[in-house]
């Protein structure tokens, strides 16, 4: 809150480079190790209490503290915002903790933080984004102990998420799941690519950037490493299809990016925005660009 | 339009600010000290101690003036502030017995060795407002004898575990993991299962508990002991090679008599649960005691009948930094699966247009 200037300083020195202490740093990042040589593994880890509410990205900033370097640059988007008050909270976290450079521009960042999308502008080699978990054990919904499910993954025995599948276009006609639309990793875990609409699913098959997955509360974290397979799971005759829209950016008229619904008006008016508000600044500017 | 997400650094300063002057109240009244919460509500105190696993009354005190009275908040900030501090070992474990009480009472036996004690408590007390309390004044407390040296006064479970009636704890040498540096694996350790209700919510704990005495996974309790009181915290450094007192710590600890199991009539024995929390803290340790002594069911080969049974389903759930957290995350957007799902809904419907107008 208001601190003062002598309280800042004295809060400044009492904590370590982004947080965490370093053993517990360490501790994350031979988790990550194990999680990077095991793609789509969930490995449990020490997770530790932050000063943010478990449930806000918890997870994701221990990763991102664990890795986190005096010259990373970066990033931290909610709902492929920069703006969102969780994103520029966690954003300034960072900034006041580890004194790093942030950015708003894709491109730029060399760590990104994210809740809920993958950035629209495709990412490079030596990239790495952070996700944000809340439930890491895409089973969990249909098999609710954790016993039972490490037992799941261990044997590879995935039927029921199949069977959910297949009663899903049974009673529906598709499979109804919009977001955290579970994938194999590397032909052998499934895994939850964090509530992500499923339009950005493929986005992460063959990526070149590192992608890291932390569940705070849940005390797991996973990865899926540069150029790996991963495969939406689907049927031959029911294949992964991702969203569409007939309508286009309202801003910037992107057509393949994802959008945000807004009601404008009280009689329910509706217009399209692109979620990722980067992507949509660099359109929007390369247009009036073009124009003049 | 987007003016809701626009201007978020703004909008969280001006918040920060206005729940400063909410937590502040009128300024024409005096502020709050820490030194008179820590004094004057004991109890909220021992609360946050307790599921903040850091027995420190100053900084618990302070998180309550800091979280405006908000208990789970308060719980929160300490827990924040203690995960950052550095772990140098453990102490040797704590020997009850050796307490300087302040209450104790034993639902199981009239009178007995070390006797009861009923000190400060709200039993017995007719919940009636005390108007006298609106205007200040001195509250006198009753004579008592001055206390000497505490004296070693026995556990009431040991006398029946001495008759063979009750299963002796034993001490497995194993190292004790440390559930704050270590996650949960199941199945957990009593080691760990009793390290995560010491953490646990008490209202949680306090419903559980309930649930078995209503049927949900019964285990016939009776209050043994209850014991509350200030108790020396010993602790042997590497450097030193021997142990050496830290202070005094005041805790609560409950042991529930539980139904019996044996093999055989003969090899009949009572159970135990086990209860314990930093201060003044009976509702805590009494729920805890129930639930500790409900997880244990699988050990003695009982049917889990209830919630209170299941492990996981319980030590996944005590938390409240947790629970809190993971509630009040849903106040976050989820503009982008929202409208995944109504894309997916609108999509279903489209298809199914004979079905509509049912």
């Amino acid at each position: 809150m208001n601190l003062s200037t002598a309280s800042g300083a004295r809060e400044a020195s009492a904590y370590n480079f982004a947080y965490l202490d370093e053993q517990t740093k360490r501790m994350i990042r031979r988790g990550l190790l194990k999680a990077i040589s095991i793609p789509g593994y969930q490995v449990p880890f020490g997770g530790r209490e932050m000063p943010l509410p478990y449930g806000w990205g918890t997870g994701g900033m221990q990763l991102t503290a664990a890795i986190l370097g005096a010259d990373d640059v970066l990033k931290v988007i909610d709902q492929g915002a920069d703006d969102t008050t969780n994103a520029v909270s966690i954003r300034r976290f960072f900034a006041r903790t580890a004194g790093v450079a942030t950015t708003e521009r894709t491109v730029e960042a060399s760590v990104i933080q994210t809740r809920h999308r993958i950035p629209e502008t495709p990412l490079s080699a030596g990239q790495i984004m952070v996700y944000q978990v809340p439930i890491p054990e895409p089973l969990r919904f249909i098999e609710p102990s954790e016993q039972e499910t490490r037992t799941m993954h261990a044997l590879e025995d995935y039927g029921v998420m199949h069977v959910k599948l297949y009663e899903d276009i049974a009673t529906f006609g598709h499979i109804a799941t919009a977001y955290a639309y579970p994938v194999t990793v590397d032909e052998r875990y499934v895994m939850d690519p964090s509530p992500i609409p499923k339009f950005d699913n493929p986005k992460l098959d063959m990526s070149p950037a590192l992608m890291l997955f932390g569940a705070g509360r849940e005390k797991r974290l996973y990865a899926v490493p540069p150029f790996t397979k991963v495969i939406s799971l689907d049927f031959e005759d029911h294949p992964f299809a991702v969203q569409q829209w007939e309508e286009c950016c309202a801003f910037c008229g992107s057509s393949e990016s994802f959008l945000d619904e807004l009601i404008v008006d009280d009689a329910g008016s509706k217009r399209y925005v692109c979620s990722d508000t980067d992507y949509c600044r660099q359109r929007t500017e390369r247009l009036e660009e073009n124009l003049q | 339009m987007y003016v809701a997400v626009k201007g978020g650094e703004r909008a969280i300063d001006n918040a920060h600010q206005l729940l400063a002057s909410r937590r502040r109240g009128d300024s024409a009244v005096a502020e709050l000290g820490v030194e008179q919460v820590r004094q004057q509500l004991p109890l909220a105190v021992a609360r946050v101690m307790s599921e903040g696993s850091l027995y420190d009354e100053e900084l618990a005190a302070l998180a309550i003036k800091q979280a405006a009275g908000d208990l789970m908040e308060a719980i929160f900030l300490l827990r924040a502030y203690r995960t950052t501090l550095p772990r140098f070992g453990a102490s040797e474990p704590l020997d009850s017995t050796k307490m300087q009480l302040e209450r104790r009472i034993s639902a199981t036996f009239k009178d007995l060795p070390g006797g009861q004690l009923l000190g400060p408590t709200f039993d017995y007390t007719h919940r009636l407002l005390d108007f006298a309390l609106l205007a200040e004044g001195d509250y006198p407390a009753p004579e008592s004898a001055v206390i000497d040296e505490p004296k070693a006064c026995p556990r009431v479970l040991d006398f029946l575990a001495e008759e063979g009636l009750m299963a002796r704890e034993m001490d497995d040498g194993v190292p004790v993991p440390d559930i704050t540096r270590e996650p949960l694996a199941f199945p957990a350790k009593r080691a760990e299962r009793l390290q995560a209700l010491a953490r646990g919510d008490e209202g949680f704990l306090l419903a559980l508990g309930y649930s078995t005495q209503r049927g949900y996974g019964r285990n016939h309790p009776f209050a043994g002991e209850i014991r509350i009181g200030d108790v020396e915290v010993w602790m042997t450094p590497a450097e030193l090679g021997f142990a050496v007192p830290l202070g005094d710590i005041e805790i609560t600890e409950c042991e529930m008599v539980n139904q019996f199991v044996g093999e055989s009539p003969e090899q009949a024995q009572f159970t135990r649960g086990y209860g314990l929390a930093f201060g003044y803290a009976e509702r805590k340790a009494m729920g805890m005691a129930l639930v500790d002594r409900a997880l244990r069911a699988g050990e003695y080969g009982e049917e889990v009948q209830g919630p209170a049974q299941e492990e996981e389903f319980v030590l996944m759930h005590c938390d409240n930094v947790e629970a809190a957290g993971f509630v009040s995350h849903l106040k976050l957007p989820h503009y982008v699966d929202f409208q995944a799902e109504l894309e997916l809904i609108r999509k279903l419907r489209r298809q199914a247009p004979a079905e509509e107008n049912r």
